[in-house]
């Protein structure tokens, strides 16, 4: 671990006005701590925001929900509003890390967590994208079983690890975001950025930008959702495939539908190809089947992990069929 | 008799324990202590061309950095005494002296050791060494290196290649036969405790405080190496967080603590952290099992093929015998086993938790119940067809066999009669619902060991022999054996252990603590009953003078008259009238149930009839092993294939239980490292560096609460009549042996899918 300095803040302004560029902001830091001692993530300062005044989870006048970026992974899982009206939320959060993780993590953390490919976190490999730009991807012909096969490139191949930002990116969430220069919202699924050829730029946060609240928009049908999560232990492991479903369905024909997929995209996947197959078809098995094949149209697989799209599709309809309270 | 034997004592070191008074290898604090990183390679195979310490040697803290230009020179060791006698050194790289050239050999290599004030500076420096490599091509893959496979003679002084009968005729007459290659990864032990070693210089002495499960062998290693006699070297090991065998072998780091302080004139910390815990203190080999079976349509065995191909470093010649338990499982009169290796450049494995039996019951036990599936037969009763009650290999009776009550018991435990034998046929709600069995198996390893135990005139007790508690009990079950022997009770004894100053006692490794100190233990402390009578009795004052040696008993350390209970007195009165500082026994049982260690006379002379006695019994006409059985419900989702074991039954034969409470644990212990092994376990690495990719507990999974289910541990608790006077076998690996096998089974039988690869992961069932 490099020598850093650290400093305290009590308020938004003051946290933003201290930032500069390389410098991080410290919530529950679960993730942080670990790149810092692993040395892939070196900033000269951190500014710990626990106390910035963001722990609230409130109701907006439309009827969402506006939570705080500083609320704990398990209050939000547990929040009463959470459970009963958003519960896809709530299963995303506590299918992630483990209990003591989650007392810690904070949302605007876990909307910032890092990839966990193992060649980006183990500093002795000189190619990774991600940590220094042009150096190349040790994972295309590396170990990749844990790997995206969704909005890949020949650039890098990470998947985005959270849970949480699944369920977000289905609710079609709005972040808050406040810098120096003002206050500004962007659409969950825009936040976050397919690697491209800049695997190194992972979200649209500015540098001294500070994500303040995420705002769940009101869904009169969310109460009818669910994430499904596959993974190689029962907790405390990150999912080969998640999927998170949320849907409106009246006299067997699919009104509306938002879905996400998780454990194979390289950010939070929105599917808007399998929600297009979704609305207006009936509500069967054999659509499910359908919207799962567009979900993973465009999968790219490599050595390791040419299994997955089969189990995001799996995946997926067990979700859809979880919605329509099938023996599954 | 037998008042403390068996009974679910509490560990007597429970309380230190959860208190946090237990001090572990890392945790004792040396004046003027330093702390020592190592850095390691980042290439498998090549050299070292240019490696640069200026900046790390200018760090704050830093007070010196030791690369193989400047660490002390080490002595090849000789042809050191092996096999398992205490003291018998095991070099955990035979062939790689650390740090003394520029070679590297394997991805992980030590290649330097800062060592600084504190912990944080020496992390610091550690990252400012700068190392430049030539590096040659490697070869990781067994797959990639058949021309480089070969078959060793022997492994660890045992033959390791064995055939009986004539396997082409016998696999001719069987009506049906299987042929099928099982798989099992690299796996890393992972005990909570890592490795550390503290090394301080006392002028020519070397103090050492090290997490080892072998004292002795760690004193040997040190006194070898640094060319020095061992009675300079003292070492000590309390506490140990967990083992499973990583801390059995003499591995690197400790040395390099030594050296370090030697260099650095100060006392030298070094411990692993998680990562280096993946490289350089061993794991279980890869393994390759081509496994053929022949039966007749009852189900007898006509022939048996197992033929394993392991791997290892180009450092060290480490045989997997995955095939040993292969040739003793089942009555079969035509048999192949054999073991293949090869040197691959990557780290070297060892001694992981039933080592061989745990991969080999995968692969026996997996095509035994593909076996039976395709004579449309029971598991149980194809393995009650081919029962057998003598070491088939051996032509020797087991000492005590009891597998039939085991299956028997599991069966009734899991509700097996209502088992449908067909694949994907049953369900319970949205799983789909499986049932599978294995036979489990370990041999009952007894290696020489010395003990003494002392009586002191306060009416309290010590024992102590040099073995290692490596969180199985030993402390427990070692006071539970001084006290019963004494007479005293439980509250009165202390035991010591884990200090290379004490008697002679063999590592922690191979099941065989129990049985080999536990009899040398009670020998010492009925020797020290012996003495106190025979004081009492030729005393005059004494209330006990004149009677002899068997009219007297003791209980709650009061020796009184058999006839008349009312005449006697207690140790502390004796000892205390004779102004005794105490009163001591001793004895070492100098017995060994491994073949080729037989009939080694003992050298002491030996006056103690309970030694005598012990050694009088003609082991070499038996085969001794404990056997028993696991049952397995599982549960998968049939959309995605997620696995959940919702039950597992483990009857176990192993003689005498010695205490009800640590045995139930320790075959716990070994079955849900067993469901590690079978789901989730498995060590990647870099196709390309051959570098560890699962180097931490988040990317090595090993089981979490949620993946454990309902377990039930039974014994059978039948004394075996030769292995000690006491009837107990060793219990620490057993439950590891079959149950990977029982868990897949169950797996096949709840989805029809059978995966030969280990771990079942969800893509393997899609």
């Amino acid at each position: 671990m490099l020598p850093f300095s650290f400093i305290h803040v009590n308020d938004a302004d003051a946290a933003i006005h201290a930032a500069g560029p390389l410098d991080k902001f410290l919530g529950g830091g679960t993730n942080l701590i670990d790149l810092m001692k692993q040395g892939v993530e070196r900033p000269p300062k951190l500014i710990d925001i626990n106390s910035l005044p963001m722990q609230q989870v409130e109701k907006t006048e439309s009827g969402g929900l506006r939570i705080g970026a500083n609320v704990r992974n398990s209050d939000l899982a547990y929040h009463p509003e959470v459970v009963r009206h958003y519960p896809v939320l709530s299963q995303a959060l506590l299918a992630g890390a483990s209990p003591q993780l989650r007392n810690m993590a904070t949302v605007g953390g876990n909307i910032m967590q890092r990839t966990r490919c193992p060649y980006f976190f183990d500093i002795s490999y000189a190619s990774c994208n991600k940590r220094t730009p042009g150096s190349g991807c040790a994972a295309i012909n590396g170990y990749n079983r844990n790997h995206a096969v969704l909005g890949t490139s020949e650039h890098c191949i990470a998947t985005h690890p959270s849970d949480m930002c699944v369920a977000m990116a289905a609710l079609g969430a709005i972040i808050h975001i406040q810098g120096a220069s003002g206050v500004r919202t962007v659409p969950f699924n825009d936040f976050h950025l397919v690697p491209g050829d800049m695997p190194h730029k992972e979200t649209l946060l500015l540098p001294g930008e500070l994500i303040t609240a995420v705002e769940l928009p009101f869904i009169p049908f969310a109460e009818n959702s669910h994430y499904v999560k596959v993974r190689d232990r029962n907790s405390y492991e990150f999912a080969l495939a998640a999927a998170a479903v949320v849907l409106h369905v009246q006299d067997g024909k699919i009104e509306a539908a938002r879905i996400a997929l998780g454990g194979v995209g390289t950010k939070p996947w929105r599917s808007e190809e399998a929600e297009e197959v979704l609305v207006g078809a009936n509500a069967n098995e054999k659509t499910f089947a359908k919207a799962a094949d567009a979900a993973l149209k465009g999968a790219v697989t490599h050595k390791f992990n040419a299994f997955k799209p089969e189990l995001a599709k799996r995946t997926l309809m067990k979700a859809l069929l979880q919605t329509q309270n099938a023996m599954v | 008799m037998n008042e403390l034997i068996g009974k679910p004592v509490d560990r007597v070191d429970g309380r230190l324990k959860v208190t946090g008074q237990a001090k572990y290898s890392a945790e004792f604090g040396v004046k003027g202590l330093t702390y020592g990183v190592a850095v390691q390679s980042t290439i498998s195979k090549g050299n070292i061309i240019r490696i640069d310490t200026s900046k790390a040697e200018m760090a704050p803290g830093v007070i010196t950095v030791m690369t193989y230009k400047n660490a002390p020179r080490l002595k090849q060791p000789g042809a050191a005494p092996g096999g398992n006698k205490p003291g018998a050194v095991m070099l955990g790289e035979k062939n790689l002296l650390p740090m003394q050239d520029e070679n590297i050999h394997y991805n992980g290599q030590y290649v330097a050791v800062v060592v600084a004030g504190t912990f944080e500076q020496a992390v610091y420096a550690a990252g400012l060494v700068k190392v430049s490599y030539q590096e040659e091509k490697p070869l990781f893959e067994i797959e990639h290196a058949s021309d480089k496979i070969y078959q060793p003679k022997q492994n660890m002084g045992q033959d390791i290649q064995f055939h009986r009968g004539d396997l082409s005729a016998g696999m001719g007459a069987a009506a049906v036969t299987i042929d099928e290659t099982y798989i099992t990864p690299v796996e890393h032990h992972n005990p909570m405790e890592p490795h550390a070693t503290i090394a301080e210089w006392k002028g020519d002495h070397l103090e050492i405080h090290d997490a080892t499960q072998n004292v002795l062998g760690a004193r040997g290693g040190f006194a070898q190496l640094l060319g020095m006699p061992e009675e300079k070297v003292h070492v000590i090991s309390l506490f140990l967080g967990g083992g499973f065998g990583c801390k059995g072998a003499f591995w690197p780091h400790s040395i390099l603590a030594a050296m370090a302080a030697k260099l650095a004139k100060r006392p030298v910390k070094v411990v692993l952290d998680r990562q280096q815990m993946f490289s350089s203190n061993g794991h279980r080999s890869r393994t390759i099992q081509r496994v053929a079976l022949g039966a007749d349509n009852e189900g007898h065995l006509t022939a048996i093929r197992h033929d394993t191909t392991s791997e290892t470093s180009q450092v060290h010649e480490f045989i997997e015998p995955s095939g040993l338990a292969t040739t003793l499982l089942y009555a079969c009169p035509n048999l192949q086993v054999t073991h293949n290796i090869v040197k691959l450049d990557k780290s070297t494995p060892t001694f992981m938790r039933a080592p061989g039996e745990a991969s080999g019951t995968f692969a026996i036990e997996s095509a035994m119940d593909e076996l039976a599936c395709k004579l449309k037969m029971d598991p149980v009763s194809l393995r009650m067809a081919n029962y057998t009650d003598i070491d088939p290999q051996k032509n020797k009776p087991f000492s005590s066999k009891y597998l039939k009550e085991c299956y028997s018991k599991g069966a009734e435990a899991i509700g097996w009669s209502q088992r449908n034998a067909t694949p994907r046929s049953m369900r319970e709600g949205k799983w789909l619902v499986g049932y599978g069995m294995a036979t489990a198996t370990y041999p009952a390893n007894r290696s020489p060991a010395s003990a003494k135990v002392r009586i002191y005139p306060d009416g309290k007790a010590t024992g102590a022999c040099c073995t290692q508690d490596i969180g199985t009990g030993t402390y427990t079950i070692m006071t539970q054996i001084t006290a019963e022997a004494l007479g005293i009770p439980l509250e009165k004894v202390s035991f010591k252990l884990g200090d290379s100053a004490l008697p002679k006692g063999p590592g922690s490794g191979g099941s065989q603590s129990a049985a080999s100190v536990g009899p040398a233990v009670r020998a010492a402390g009925l020797d020290a009953k012996s003495k106190a009578i025979h004081l009492s009795i030729a005393d005059r004052v004494s209330p006990l003078y004149g009677l002899s040696e068997t009219d007297i008993l003791v209980e709650e350390g009061r020796m009184f008259s058999r006839q008349d209970n009312s005449k006697g007195e207690s140790y502390a009165a004796l000892l205390s009238r004779h102004k005794l500082p105490m009163l001591e026994g001793e004895a070492t049982t100098n017995v060994s149930t491994r073949e080729s260690k037989q009939k080694e006379p003992n050298k002491a002379v030996n006056s103690n009839p309970a030694v005598q006695e012990d050694e009088a019994v003609q082991r070499d006409k038996y085969a001794f092993h404990s056997f028993g059985a696991h049952f397995v419900k599982v549960l998968v989702d049939p959309v995605h294939g997620m696995v959940r074991v919702a039950k597992i039954v483990s009857v176990m034969d192993i003689g005498t239980v010695l205490n009800q409470k640590t045995a139930e644990s320790q075959i716990m212990g070994g079955a849900i490292f067993a469901i590690g092994m079978a789901l989730m376990e498995e060590t990647q690495y870099d196709p390309v560096k051959g570098r560890v990719i699962t180097a931490s507990l988040a990317d090595y999974l090993v089981p979490v609460h949620a993946d454990i289910p309902e377990m039930e541990v039974h014994f059978v608790g039948k004394p075996d009549p030769y292995i000690t006077p006491i009837g107990g076998r060793g219990i620490g690996e057993i439950g590891t042996t079959g149950a990977a096998a029982a868990i897949a089974n169950a797996v096949f039988h709840a989805t029809g899918k059978r995966v030969r690869n280990l771990p079942i992961t969800p893509d393997k069932l899609l």
